[in-house]
Protein backbone atom coordinates (compact mmCIF):
# COMPACT_ATOMS: atom_id res chain seq x y z
CA UNK A 1 0.00 0.00 0.00
CA UNK A 2 3.00 2.31 -0.48
CA UNK A 3 2.20 5.91 -1.27
CA UNK A 4 3.95 7.24 -4.36
CA UNK A 5 4.16 10.76 -5.73
CA UNK A 6 1.07 10.26 -7.90
CA UNK A 7 -0.96 9.19 -4.85
CA UNK A 8 0.18 12.26 -2.90
CA UNK A 9 -0.91 14.50 -5.78
CA UNK A 10 -4.28 12.74 -5.97
CA UNK A 11 -4.90 12.93 -2.22
CA UNK A 12 -3.84 16.59 -2.11
CA UNK A 13 -6.29 17.27 -4.93
CA UNK A 14 -9.07 15.47 -3.04
CA UNK A 15 -8.22 17.46 0.10
CA UNK A 16 -8.13 20.71 -1.90
CA UNK A 17 -4.64 21.63 -0.72
CA UNK A 18 -2.18 22.99 -3.28
CA UNK A 19 1.09 21.19 -2.49
CA UNK A 20 4.15 22.61 -4.29
CA UNK A 21 6.05 20.09 -6.39
CA UNK A 22 9.02 20.30 -3.99
CA UNK A 23 6.83 18.96 -1.16
CA UNK A 24 5.47 15.91 -3.05
CA UNK A 25 8.41 13.52 -2.52
CA UNK A 26 9.00 14.52 1.13
CA UNK A 27 5.27 14.08 1.80
CA UNK A 28 5.31 10.64 0.18
CA UNK A 29 8.15 9.67 2.53
CA UNK A 30 6.41 11.12 5.61
CA UNK A 31 3.06 9.55 4.84
CA UNK A 32 4.68 6.19 4.10
CA UNK A 33 6.50 6.37 7.42
CA UNK A 34 3.22 6.92 9.24
CA UNK A 35 1.26 4.31 7.28
CA UNK A 36 3.97 1.66 7.66
CA UNK A 37 3.82 2.17 11.40
CA UNK A 38 0.02 2.00 11.30
CA UNK A 39 0.11 -1.34 9.53
CA UNK A 40 0.83 -3.09 12.83
CA UNK A 41 -2.96 -2.98 13.25
CA UNK A 42 -3.08 -5.98 10.91
CA UNK A 43 -1.73 -8.07 13.80
CA UNK A 44 -5.04 -7.59 15.65
CA UNK A 45 -7.74 -10.19 15.08
CA UNK A 46 -10.88 -8.17 14.49
CA UNK A 47 -13.08 -10.85 12.95
CA UNK A 48 -16.66 -10.33 14.06
CA UNK A 49 -15.83 -7.15 15.99
CA UNK A 50 -18.40 -4.39 15.63
CA UNK A 51 -16.71 -1.14 14.53
CA UNK A 52 -16.86 1.51 17.26
CA UNK A 53 -18.23 4.81 16.00
CA UNK A 54 -19.08 6.46 19.31
CA UNK A 55 -18.22 6.03 22.96
CA UNK A 56 -21.52 7.52 24.07
CA UNK A 57 -23.98 4.87 25.20
CA UNK A 58 -27.07 6.89 24.47
CA UNK A 59 -29.16 7.26 21.35
CA UNK A 60 -29.11 10.50 19.44
CA UNK A 61 -31.46 12.89 21.20
CA UNK A 62 -34.53 14.11 19.32
CA UNK A 63 -35.98 17.59 19.55
CA UNK A 64 -38.98 19.45 18.19
CA UNK A 65 -38.51 20.40 14.53
CA UNK A 66 -38.66 24.14 15.13
CA UNK A 67 -36.39 27.08 14.46
CA UNK A 68 -34.27 27.74 17.55
CA UNK A 69 -31.88 30.41 16.33
CA UNK A 70 -31.63 32.45 13.18
CA UNK A 71 -32.81 35.58 11.47
CA UNK A 72 -29.51 37.35 12.09
CA UNK A 73 -27.65 37.69 8.77
CA UNK A 74 -25.28 40.30 10.20
CA UNK A 75 -23.92 37.77 12.70
CA UNK A 76 -23.72 35.03 10.10
CA UNK A 77 -21.78 37.26 7.71
CA UNK A 78 -19.66 39.01 10.32
CA UNK A 79 -16.47 37.06 9.48
CA UNK A 80 -16.97 36.58 5.74
CA UNK A 81 -14.06 37.53 3.46
CA UNK A 82 -16.48 39.10 0.94
CA UNK A 83 -20.15 39.97 1.21
CA UNK A 84 -22.79 41.83 -0.79
CA UNK A 85 -26.05 42.79 0.90
CA UNK A 86 -27.01 39.70 2.90
CA UNK A 87 -24.97 37.26 0.83
CA UNK A 88 -21.56 35.63 0.80
CA UNK A 89 -19.65 36.52 -2.36
CA UNK A 90 -17.85 33.49 -3.84
CA UNK A 91 -15.87 32.95 -7.05
CA UNK A 92 -17.88 32.16 -10.17
CA UNK A 93 -18.90 28.50 -10.09
CA UNK A 94 -20.60 28.12 -13.50
CA UNK A 95 -18.96 29.38 -16.70
CA UNK B 1 0.45 42.64 44.94
CA UNK B 2 2.47 40.08 42.99
CA UNK B 3 1.87 37.52 45.75
CA UNK B 4 -1.72 37.32 44.58
CA UNK B 5 -0.61 35.30 41.54
CA UNK B 6 0.91 32.65 43.83
CA UNK B 7 -2.45 31.71 45.32
CA UNK B 8 -4.33 28.57 44.45
CA UNK B 9 -7.76 29.11 42.92
CA UNK B 10 -9.31 27.84 46.14
CA UNK B 11 -7.39 30.24 48.40
CA UNK B 12 -7.99 33.14 45.99
CA UNK B 13 -11.74 32.51 46.18
CA UNK B 14 -11.51 32.46 49.98
CA UNK B 15 -9.55 35.72 49.92
CA UNK B 16 -12.19 37.32 47.72
CA UNK B 17 -14.97 36.09 49.99
CA UNK B 18 -13.22 37.41 53.13
CA UNK B 19 -12.60 40.73 51.31
CA UNK B 20 -8.81 40.37 51.81
CA UNK B 21 -8.53 41.69 48.27
CA UNK B 22 -10.84 42.50 45.39
CA UNK B 23 -11.17 40.79 42.04
CA UNK B 24 -9.84 43.97 40.42
CA UNK B 25 -6.66 43.71 42.53
CA UNK B 26 -6.34 39.99 41.85
CA UNK B 27 -6.93 40.49 38.14
CA UNK B 28 -4.54 43.45 37.90
CA UNK B 29 -1.78 41.36 39.52
CA UNK B 30 -2.29 38.69 36.87
CA UNK B 31 -2.40 41.20 34.02
CA UNK B 32 0.99 42.50 35.16
CA UNK B 33 2.40 38.99 35.50
CA UNK B 34 1.27 38.17 31.95
CA UNK B 35 2.79 41.40 30.69
CA UNK B 36 6.15 40.46 32.23
CA UNK B 37 6.10 36.91 30.88
CA UNK B 38 6.02 37.54 27.15
CA UNK B 39 9.18 35.43 26.75
CA UNK B 40 7.05 32.35 27.49
CA UNK B 41 4.69 33.08 24.58
CA UNK B 42 1.87 31.48 26.58
CA UNK B 43 -0.80 34.02 25.64
CA UNK B 44 -1.60 34.75 21.99
CA UNK B 45 -4.08 37.45 22.94
CA UNK B 46 -4.36 39.47 26.14
CA UNK B 47 -7.70 41.02 27.03
CA UNK B 48 -6.82 43.28 29.99
CA UNK B 49 -9.69 45.74 29.45
CA UNK B 50 -12.24 42.97 29.29
CA UNK B 51 -10.62 41.29 32.31
CA UNK B 52 -10.84 44.44 34.43
CA UNK B 53 -14.43 45.08 33.37
CA UNK B 54 -15.35 41.51 34.31
CA UNK B 55 -13.46 41.90 37.61
CA UNK B 56 -15.32 45.12 38.44
CA UNK B 57 -18.65 43.45 37.71
CA UNK B 58 -17.57 40.55 39.92
CA UNK B 59 -16.70 42.83 42.82
CA UNK B 60 -20.11 44.46 42.44
CA UNK B 61 -21.85 41.08 42.50
CA UNK B 62 -19.91 40.01 45.60
CA UNK B 63 -20.83 43.27 47.34
CA UNK B 64 -24.47 42.41 46.63
CA UNK B 65 -24.00 38.90 48.06
CA UNK B 66 -24.55 37.37 44.63
CA UNK B 67 -21.13 35.86 43.98
CA UNK B 68 -20.97 32.64 41.96
CA UNK B 69 -18.74 29.61 42.51
CA UNK B 70 -15.74 31.08 40.66
CA UNK B 71 -16.60 34.74 41.03
CA UNK B 72 -13.70 37.08 40.41
CA UNK B 73 -11.13 34.37 39.54
CA UNK B 74 -8.94 35.28 36.55
CA UNK B 75 -8.52 32.39 34.10
CA UNK B 76 -6.79 31.78 30.78
CA UNK B 77 -8.72 30.31 27.86
CA UNK B 78 -7.20 27.99 25.26
CA UNK B 79 -7.54 29.56 21.83
CA UNK B 80 -9.59 26.55 20.66
CA UNK B 81 -12.62 27.92 22.55
CA UNK B 82 -14.76 30.44 20.70
CA UNK B 83 -15.17 33.60 22.77
CA UNK B 84 -17.72 36.13 21.64
CA UNK B 85 -16.14 39.22 20.11
CA UNK B 86 -12.64 38.05 21.08
CA UNK B 87 -10.32 36.69 18.39
CA UNK B 88 -10.33 32.88 18.34
CA UNK B 89 -7.94 31.22 15.89
CA UNK B 90 -7.09 27.68 17.08
CA UNK B 91 -3.59 29.11 16.51
CA UNK B 92 -4.03 28.63 12.76
CA UNK B 93 -3.48 31.23 10.08
CA UNK B 94 -6.56 29.97 8.28
CA UNK B 95 -8.85 31.47 10.92
CA UNK B 96 -7.06 34.81 10.56
CA UNK B 97 -8.83 37.38 12.69
CA UNK B 98 -11.91 35.25 13.29
CA UNK B 99 -14.11 36.92 15.90
CA UNK B 100 -16.88 34.55 16.98
CA UNK B 101 -20.36 35.98 17.31
CA UNK B 102 -21.11 33.36 19.95
CA UNK B 103 -19.58 31.94 23.13
CA UNK B 104 -18.59 28.30 23.63
CA UNK B 105 -20.72 26.44 26.15
CA UNK B 106 -17.75 25.71 28.42
CA UNK B 107 -16.58 29.33 28.64
CA UNK B 108 -20.19 30.54 29.00
CA UNK B 109 -20.48 28.24 32.04
CA UNK B 110 -17.33 29.77 33.56
CA UNK B 111 -18.61 33.33 33.03
CA UNK B 112 -22.00 32.29 34.46
CA UNK B 113 -20.11 31.35 37.63
CA UNK B 114 -18.32 34.70 37.68
CA UNK B 115 -14.86 33.86 36.29
CA UNK B 116 -12.73 36.55 34.62
CA UNK B 117 -11.00 36.10 31.25
CA UNK B 118 -7.36 37.23 31.03
CA UNK B 119 -6.90 36.25 27.39
CA UNK B 120 -6.41 33.45 24.91
CA UNK B 121 -3.73 30.80 25.32
CA UNK B 122 -1.29 29.41 22.79
CA UNK B 123 -1.64 25.84 21.53
CA UNK B 124 -0.64 23.54 18.69
CA UNK B 125 -2.49 24.46 15.49
CA UNK B 126 -5.99 22.91 15.68
CA UNK B 127 -4.72 21.01 18.76
CA UNK B 128 -2.56 18.82 16.52
CA UNK B 129 0.78 18.38 18.24
CA UNK B 130 2.53 17.33 21.43
CA UNK B 131 5.09 20.13 21.78
CA UNK B 132 3.26 23.37 20.88
CA UNK B 133 5.59 23.79 17.92
CA UNK B 134 2.83 23.66 15.30
CA UNK B 135 1.24 26.91 16.56
CA UNK B 136 1.06 29.70 13.98
CA UNK B 137 2.17 32.02 16.82
CA UNK B 138 5.35 30.06 17.52
CA UNK B 139 5.94 27.64 20.39
CA UNK B 140 5.27 28.24 24.07
CA UNK B 141 8.42 27.99 26.17
CA UNK B 142 8.15 25.82 29.27
CA UNK B 143 8.73 27.92 32.42
CA UNK B 144 10.70 24.91 33.71
CA UNK B 145 14.34 24.51 32.75
CA UNK B 146 16.68 21.62 33.48
CA UNK B 147 18.80 22.61 36.48
CA UNK B 148 21.86 24.57 35.45
CA UNK B 149 20.72 24.77 31.81
CA UNK B 150 19.06 27.42 29.66
CA UNK B 151 17.91 25.21 26.76
CA UNK B 152 14.29 26.09 25.95
CA UNK B 153 12.02 23.13 26.67
CA UNK B 154 8.57 22.33 25.34
CA UNK B 155 5.63 22.65 27.75
CA UNK B 156 4.02 19.76 25.83
CA UNK B 157 0.96 20.03 23.68
CA UNK B 158 -1.46 20.73 22.46
CA UNK B 159 -2.57 22.70 25.55
CA UNK B 160 0.98 24.01 26.11
CA UNK B 161 -0.11 27.61 26.65
CA UNK B 162 -2.64 26.53 29.27
CA UNK B 163 -0.10 24.39 31.14
CA UNK B 164 2.70 26.97 30.96
CA UNK B 165 0.41 29.81 32.08
CA UNK B 166 -0.79 27.84 35.11
CA UNK B 167 2.75 26.72 36.03
CA UNK B 168 4.17 30.25 35.64
CA UNK B 169 1.33 31.81 37.67
CA UNK B 170 -0.11 33.75 34.75
CA UNK B 171 -3.66 32.69 35.66
CA UNK B 172 -5.33 30.77 38.50
CA UNK B 173 -6.46 28.02 36.14
CA UNK B 174 -7.03 27.45 32.45
CA UNK B 175 -9.32 25.69 30.04
CA UNK B 176 -7.76 23.05 27.84
CA UNK B 177 -8.82 20.26 25.50
CA UNK B 178 -7.66 16.69 25.04
CA UNK B 179 -8.04 14.58 21.89
CA UNK B 180 -5.13 12.18 22.48
CA UNK B 181 -3.44 13.54 25.61
CA UNK B 182 -3.44 17.31 25.07
CA UNK B 183 -4.46 18.12 28.65
CA UNK B 184 -2.58 15.40 30.53
CA UNK B 185 0.78 15.41 28.73
CA UNK B 186 1.37 19.19 29.07
CA UNK B 187 0.17 19.02 32.69
CA UNK B 188 2.79 16.33 33.35
CA UNK B 189 5.53 18.33 31.64
CA UNK B 190 4.80 21.49 33.65
CA UNK B 191 4.07 20.13 37.14
CA UNK B 192 0.36 20.98 36.95
CA UNK B 193 -2.87 19.01 37.37
CA UNK B 194 -4.95 18.26 34.28
CA UNK B 195 -8.10 16.21 33.88
CA UNK B 196 -9.81 15.04 30.71
CA UNK B 197 -13.29 14.13 31.88
CA UNK B 198 -15.52 11.41 30.44
CA UNK B 199 -16.39 12.05 26.79
CA UNK B 200 -19.64 14.03 26.85
CA UNK B 201 -19.15 15.67 30.26
CA UNK B 202 -18.25 19.03 28.71
CA UNK B 203 -20.10 20.33 25.68
CA UNK B 204 -18.10 20.58 22.47
CA UNK B 205 -20.34 23.39 21.26
CA UNK B 206 -18.23 26.38 20.32
CA UNK B 207 -14.94 24.45 20.61
CA UNK B 208 -13.11 24.35 17.28
CA UNK B 209 -13.42 20.72 16.15
CA UNK B 210 -10.41 18.47 15.59
CA UNK B 211 -11.64 14.85 15.94
CA UNK B 212 -15.19 14.95 17.19
CA UNK B 213 -15.44 11.43 18.63
CA UNK B 214 -12.33 12.07 20.76
CA UNK B 215 -12.28 15.82 21.60
CA UNK B 216 -13.09 16.70 25.19
CA UNK B 217 -12.54 19.86 27.23
CA UNK B 218 -11.16 19.94 30.76
CA UNK B 219 -9.17 22.16 33.12
CA UNK B 220 -5.48 22.57 33.93
CA UNK B 221 -4.85 23.87 37.45
CA UNK B 222 -2.23 24.02 40.19
CA UNK B 223 -3.97 21.62 42.58
CA UNK B 224 -6.36 18.69 42.36
CA UNK B 225 -8.97 20.68 44.25
CA UNK B 226 -8.65 23.63 41.86
CA UNK B 227 -9.14 21.28 38.92
CA UNK B 228 -12.27 19.94 40.62
CA UNK B 229 -13.68 23.45 41.12
CA UNK B 230 -13.10 24.31 37.46
CA UNK B 231 -14.51 21.08 36.06
CA UNK B 232 -17.66 21.41 38.17
CA UNK B 233 -18.28 24.73 36.44
CA UNK B 234 -17.24 23.70 32.92
CA UNK B 235 -19.26 20.46 32.75
CA UNK B 236 -22.97 20.07 32.13
CA UNK B 237 -25.55 19.02 29.59
CA UNK B 238 -25.94 21.13 26.47
CA UNK B 239 -28.64 20.35 23.92
CA UNK B 240 -26.52 21.93 21.17
CA UNK B 241 -23.99 19.08 21.36
CA UNK B 242 -25.74 15.79 20.54
CA UNK B 243 -23.03 13.83 22.38
CA UNK B 244 -23.31 15.93 25.54
CA UNK B 245 -24.36 13.64 28.39
CA UNK B 246 -27.62 14.47 30.12
CA UNK B 247 -26.41 13.58 33.61
CA UNK B 248 -26.05 15.55 36.82
CA UNK B 249 -22.68 17.17 37.52
CA UNK B 250 -21.45 16.27 41.01
CA UNK B 251 -19.58 18.71 43.21
CA UNK B 252 -16.20 17.28 42.21
CA UNK B 253 -14.34 19.13 44.97
CA UNK B 254 -16.28 17.09 47.54
CA UNK B 255 -14.31 14.02 46.41
CA UNK B 256 -10.93 15.59 47.18
CA UNK B 257 -9.71 14.41 50.58
CA UNK B 258 -12.15 11.48 50.72
CA UNK B 259 -10.74 8.20 51.98
CA UNK B 260 -9.64 5.77 49.28
CA UNK B 261 -9.40 2.85 51.70
CA UNK B 262 -10.46 -0.38 50.05
CA UNK B 263 -10.40 1.08 46.56
CA UNK B 264 -8.93 -1.30 44.00
CA UNK B 265 -6.33 0.19 41.68
CA UNK B 266 -5.04 -1.66 38.62
CA UNK B 267 -1.52 -1.48 37.19
CA UNK B 268 -1.64 -2.28 33.48
CA UNK B 269 1.44 -4.34 32.69
CA UNK B 270 1.44 -3.26 29.03
CA UNK B 271 2.37 0.29 30.08
CA UNK B 272 5.89 -0.87 30.94
CA UNK B 273 7.33 0.06 27.57
CA UNK B 274 10.87 -0.43 26.30
CA UNK B 275 13.14 2.54 26.73
CA UNK B 276 11.08 4.17 29.48
CA UNK B 277 13.43 6.17 31.72
CA UNK B 278 14.16 4.44 35.03
CA UNK B 279 13.00 7.55 36.88
CA UNK B 280 9.50 7.21 35.46
CA UNK B 281 9.43 3.53 36.37
CA UNK B 282 10.52 4.44 39.92
CA UNK B 283 7.94 7.19 40.20
CA UNK B 284 5.27 4.73 39.17
CA UNK B 285 6.41 2.30 41.89
CA UNK B 286 6.35 5.21 44.33
CA UNK B 287 2.79 6.01 43.29
CA UNK B 288 1.78 2.40 43.91
CA UNK B 289 3.35 2.59 47.38
CA UNK B 290 1.50 5.83 48.19
CA UNK B 291 -1.84 4.35 47.20
CA UNK B 292 -1.16 1.19 49.23
CA UNK B 293 -0.31 3.32 52.26
CA UNK B 294 -3.64 5.08 51.82
CA UNK B 295 -5.40 1.73 51.99
CA UNK B 296 -5.86 0.89 48.30
CA UNK B 297 -5.58 -2.63 47.05
CA UNK B 298 -3.21 -2.61 44.09
CA UNK B 299 -3.47 -5.39 41.51
CA UNK B 300 -1.89 -6.04 38.14
CA UNK B 301 -4.25 -5.94 35.18
CA UNK B 302 -3.83 -6.47 31.46
CA UNK B 303 -4.87 -4.15 28.64
CA UNK B 304 -3.60 -6.34 25.80
CA UNK B 305 -4.35 -3.97 22.92
CA UNK B 306 -2.52 -0.97 24.38
CA UNK B 307 0.21 -0.86 21.74
CA UNK B 308 -2.38 -0.63 18.97
CA UNK B 309 -4.02 2.47 20.42
CA UNK B 310 -1.69 5.03 18.83
CA UNK B 311 -1.82 3.60 15.30
CA UNK B 312 -5.63 3.29 15.57
CA UNK B 313 -5.74 6.89 16.78
CA UNK B 314 -3.63 8.04 13.83
CA UNK B 315 -6.33 6.72 11.51
CA UNK B 316 -9.44 7.77 13.42
CA UNK B 317 -8.27 11.28 14.40
CA UNK B 318 -6.92 12.35 10.96
CA UNK B 319 -10.00 10.87 9.27
CA UNK B 320 -12.30 12.95 11.46
CA UNK B 321 -10.01 15.96 11.12
CA UNK B 322 -9.97 15.79 7.32
CA UNK B 323 -13.75 15.90 7.41
CA UNK B 324 -14.04 18.60 10.11
CA UNK B 325 -11.44 20.85 8.52
CA UNK B 326 -13.15 20.72 5.13
CA UNK B 327 -15.12 23.73 6.38
CA UNK B 328 -12.06 25.99 5.97
CA UNK B 329 -12.75 26.82 2.35
CA UNK B 330 -12.24 30.59 2.40
CA UNK B 331 -15.88 31.31 1.63
CA UNK B 332 -17.66 32.10 4.90
CA UNK B 333 -14.94 33.05 7.38
CA UNK B 334 -11.20 33.16 7.80
CA UNK B 335 -8.51 33.44 5.18
CA UNK B 336 -9.26 33.56 1.44
CA UNK B 337 -6.52 33.44 -1.19
CA UNK B 338 -8.03 34.10 -4.60
CA UNK B 339 -7.16 31.67 -7.39
CA UNK B 340 -8.11 31.52 -11.08
CA UNK B 341 -11.30 29.63 -10.28
CA UNK B 342 -13.23 28.20 -7.34
CA UNK B 343 -11.16 25.02 -6.99
CA UNK B 344 -7.90 26.94 -7.10
CA UNK B 345 -9.24 29.38 -4.54
CA UNK B 346 -9.93 26.46 -2.20
CA UNK B 347 -6.52 24.93 -2.88
CA UNK B 348 -4.55 28.16 -2.46
CA UNK B 349 -6.48 29.20 0.63
CA UNK B 350 -5.87 25.87 2.35
CA UNK B 351 -2.22 25.73 1.23
CA UNK B 352 -1.55 29.18 2.71
CA UNK B 353 -3.72 28.79 5.79
CA UNK B 354 -2.79 25.37 7.20
CA UNK B 355 0.60 24.51 8.70
CA UNK B 356 2.61 21.43 7.75
CA UNK B 357 1.42 19.09 10.51
CA UNK B 358 -2.23 19.97 9.90
CA UNK B 359 -1.78 19.37 6.15
CA UNK B 360 -0.06 16.06 6.84
CA UNK B 361 -2.98 14.91 8.99
CA UNK B 362 -5.59 16.08 6.50
CA UNK B 363 -3.78 14.14 3.76
CA UNK B 364 -3.56 10.99 5.91
CA UNK B 365 -7.24 11.32 6.77
CA UNK B 366 -8.22 11.89 3.16
CA UNK B 367 -6.17 8.87 2.10
CA UNK B 368 -7.58 6.44 4.68
CA UNK B 369 -11.14 7.49 3.82
CA UNK B 370 -10.61 7.39 0.05
CA UNK B 371 -12.20 4.77 -2.19
CA UNK B 372 -10.51 1.39 -1.87
CA UNK B 373 -8.77 2.08 1.44
CA UNK B 374 -11.71 2.73 3.77
CA UNK B 375 -12.09 -0.89 4.91
CA UNK B 376 -8.35 -1.56 5.22
CA UNK B 377 -7.70 1.48 7.39
CA UNK B 378 -10.71 3.29 8.81
CA UNK B 379 -12.98 0.29 9.44
CA UNK B 380 -10.03 -1.69 10.81
CA UNK B 381 -9.15 1.17 13.20
CA UNK B 382 -12.74 1.38 14.43
CA UNK B 383 -12.69 -2.34 15.19
CA UNK B 384 -9.37 -2.05 17.03
CA UNK B 385 -10.88 0.86 18.92
CA UNK B 386 -13.63 -1.47 20.11
CA UNK B 387 -10.99 -3.97 21.26
CA UNK B 388 -9.26 -1.23 23.27
CA UNK B 389 -12.52 -0.14 24.89
CA UNK B 390 -13.31 -3.82 25.69
CA UNK B 391 -9.90 -4.15 27.41
CA UNK B 392 -10.88 -1.32 29.76
CA UNK B 393 -14.35 -2.77 30.38
CA UNK B 394 -12.74 -6.05 31.44
CA UNK B 395 -10.20 -4.32 33.66
CA UNK B 396 -12.90 -2.26 35.37
CA UNK B 397 -14.72 -5.47 36.34
CA UNK B 398 -11.78 -6.04 38.68
CA UNK B 399 -10.61 -2.56 39.67
CA UNK B 400 -11.98 0.93 40.35
CA UNK B 401 -9.19 2.90 38.68
CA UNK B 402 -5.85 2.48 36.93
CA UNK B 403 -2.49 4.07 37.70
CA UNK B 404 0.09 4.69 34.94
CA UNK B 405 2.76 7.22 34.07
CA UNK B 406 1.34 10.17 32.09
CA UNK B 407 4.11 10.61 29.57
CA UNK B 408 7.14 8.54 28.53
CA UNK B 409 9.58 11.41 29.23
CA UNK B 410 9.95 14.72 31.02
CA UNK B 411 9.90 18.00 29.05
CA UNK B 412 12.23 17.78 26.04
CA UNK B 413 14.05 20.52 24.11
CA UNK B 414 12.07 22.35 21.44
CA UNK B 415 12.95 20.99 18.01
CA UNK B 416 13.91 17.55 19.27
CA UNK B 417 11.29 15.49 17.42
CA UNK B 418 10.56 18.00 14.70
CA UNK B 419 11.73 15.81 11.79
CA UNK B 420 10.05 12.59 12.80
CA UNK B 421 6.23 12.67 13.09
CA UNK B 422 5.99 9.16 14.51
CA UNK B 423 8.55 9.91 17.27
CA UNK B 424 6.45 12.95 18.22
CA UNK B 425 3.24 10.88 18.20
CA UNK B 426 4.77 8.46 20.76
CA UNK B 427 4.46 11.18 23.40
CA UNK B 428 0.80 10.22 23.69
CA UNK B 429 1.41 6.49 24.14
CA UNK B 430 -0.02 6.41 27.69
CA UNK B 431 -2.80 8.94 27.21
CA UNK B 432 -4.41 8.12 23.87
CA UNK B 433 -6.11 4.87 24.98
CA UNK B 434 -8.33 6.89 27.29
CA UNK B 435 -9.64 9.08 24.45
CA UNK B 436 -10.40 6.05 22.27
CA UNK B 437 -12.45 4.54 25.10
CA UNK B 438 -14.05 7.86 26.17
CA UNK B 439 -12.90 7.47 29.79
CA UNK B 440 -11.78 10.12 32.30
CA UNK B 441 -8.04 10.50 32.89
CA UNK B 442 -6.11 12.81 35.21
CA UNK B 443 -2.44 13.73 35.43
CA UNK B 444 -1.06 14.66 38.85
CA UNK B 445 2.46 16.01 39.44
CA UNK B 446 4.28 13.41 41.50
CA UNK B 447 7.97 14.28 41.46
CA UNK B 448 10.93 15.59 39.51
CA UNK B 449 13.65 13.82 37.54
CA UNK B 450 17.41 14.13 38.10
CA UNK B 451 17.43 17.38 36.14
CA UNK B 452 14.71 18.83 38.34
CA UNK B 453 11.97 18.56 35.70
CA UNK B 454 8.44 17.59 36.74
CA UNK B 455 6.93 14.15 36.09
CA UNK B 456 3.28 13.16 36.30
CA UNK B 457 1.25 10.09 37.15
CA UNK B 458 -1.99 9.32 35.36
CA UNK B 459 -5.18 7.98 36.91
CA UNK B 460 -7.82 6.46 34.65
CA UNK B 461 -11.39 5.87 35.82
CA UNK B 462 -14.66 4.33 34.73
CA UNK B 463 -16.91 6.45 32.56
CA UNK B 464 -18.50 9.22 34.68
CA UNK B 465 -16.39 8.30 37.72
CA UNK B 466 -14.21 11.40 37.82
CA UNK B 467 -14.99 11.45 41.55
CA UNK B 468 -12.66 8.51 42.24
CA UNK B 469 -9.92 10.23 40.25
CA UNK B 470 -10.24 13.37 42.37
CA UNK B 471 -10.02 11.26 45.56
CA UNK B 472 -7.02 9.23 44.35
CA UNK B 473 -5.39 12.29 42.77
CA UNK B 474 -5.73 14.10 46.09
CA UNK B 475 -3.94 11.21 47.84
CA UNK B 476 -1.04 11.27 45.36
CA UNK B 477 -0.80 15.05 45.53
CA UNK B 478 -0.62 14.97 49.33
CA UNK B 479 1.83 12.06 49.48
CA UNK B 480 4.08 13.55 46.81
CA UNK B 481 4.03 16.93 48.51
CA UNK B 482 4.92 18.39 45.13
CA UNK B 483 5.77 21.99 45.90
CA UNK B 484 8.53 22.72 43.39
CA UNK B 485 8.05 25.81 41.27
CA UNK B 486 9.85 26.76 38.09
CA UNK B 487 12.70 29.18 38.88
CA UNK B 488 11.73 32.48 37.34
CA UNK B 489 14.01 33.37 34.39
CA UNK B 490 11.54 35.27 32.20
Amino acid sequence: MAIDAATVRKVAKLARIAEPEARIEPLARELNGILTWIEMLNEVDTDGVEPMTSVVHQGLPMREDVVTEGGDPAKVLANAPKTAKDFFVVPKVVE
Amino acid sequence: MSDLTKLTLKSALEGLESKAFSSVELTQAHIEAVEQAKALNAYVLQTPDKALAMAQASDARRAQGEAGALDGAPLGIKDLFCTEGVRSTACSKILGDFQPTYESNVTANLWRDGAVMLGKLNMDEFAMGSSNETSAFGPVINPWRASGETTPLTPGGSSGGSAAAVAAQLCLGATATDTGGSIRQPAALTGTVGIKPTYGRCSRWGVVAFASSLDQAGPIARTVEDAALLLTSMAGHDARDSTSLDVAVPDFASFVGKSVKGMRVGIPREYRVDGMPAEIEELWEQGIAWLKEAGCEVVEVSLPHTKYALPAYYIVAPAEASSNLARYDGMRFGLRVDGANLTETYEQTRAAGFGEEVKRRILIGTYVLSAGYYDAYYLKAQKVRRRIADDFDQAFEKVDALLTPTSPSAAFPLGENADDPVAMYLNDIFTVTVNLAGLPGMSVPAGVDAKGLPLGLQLIGRALDEGSLFSLGGVIEKAAGFSQQPQRWW
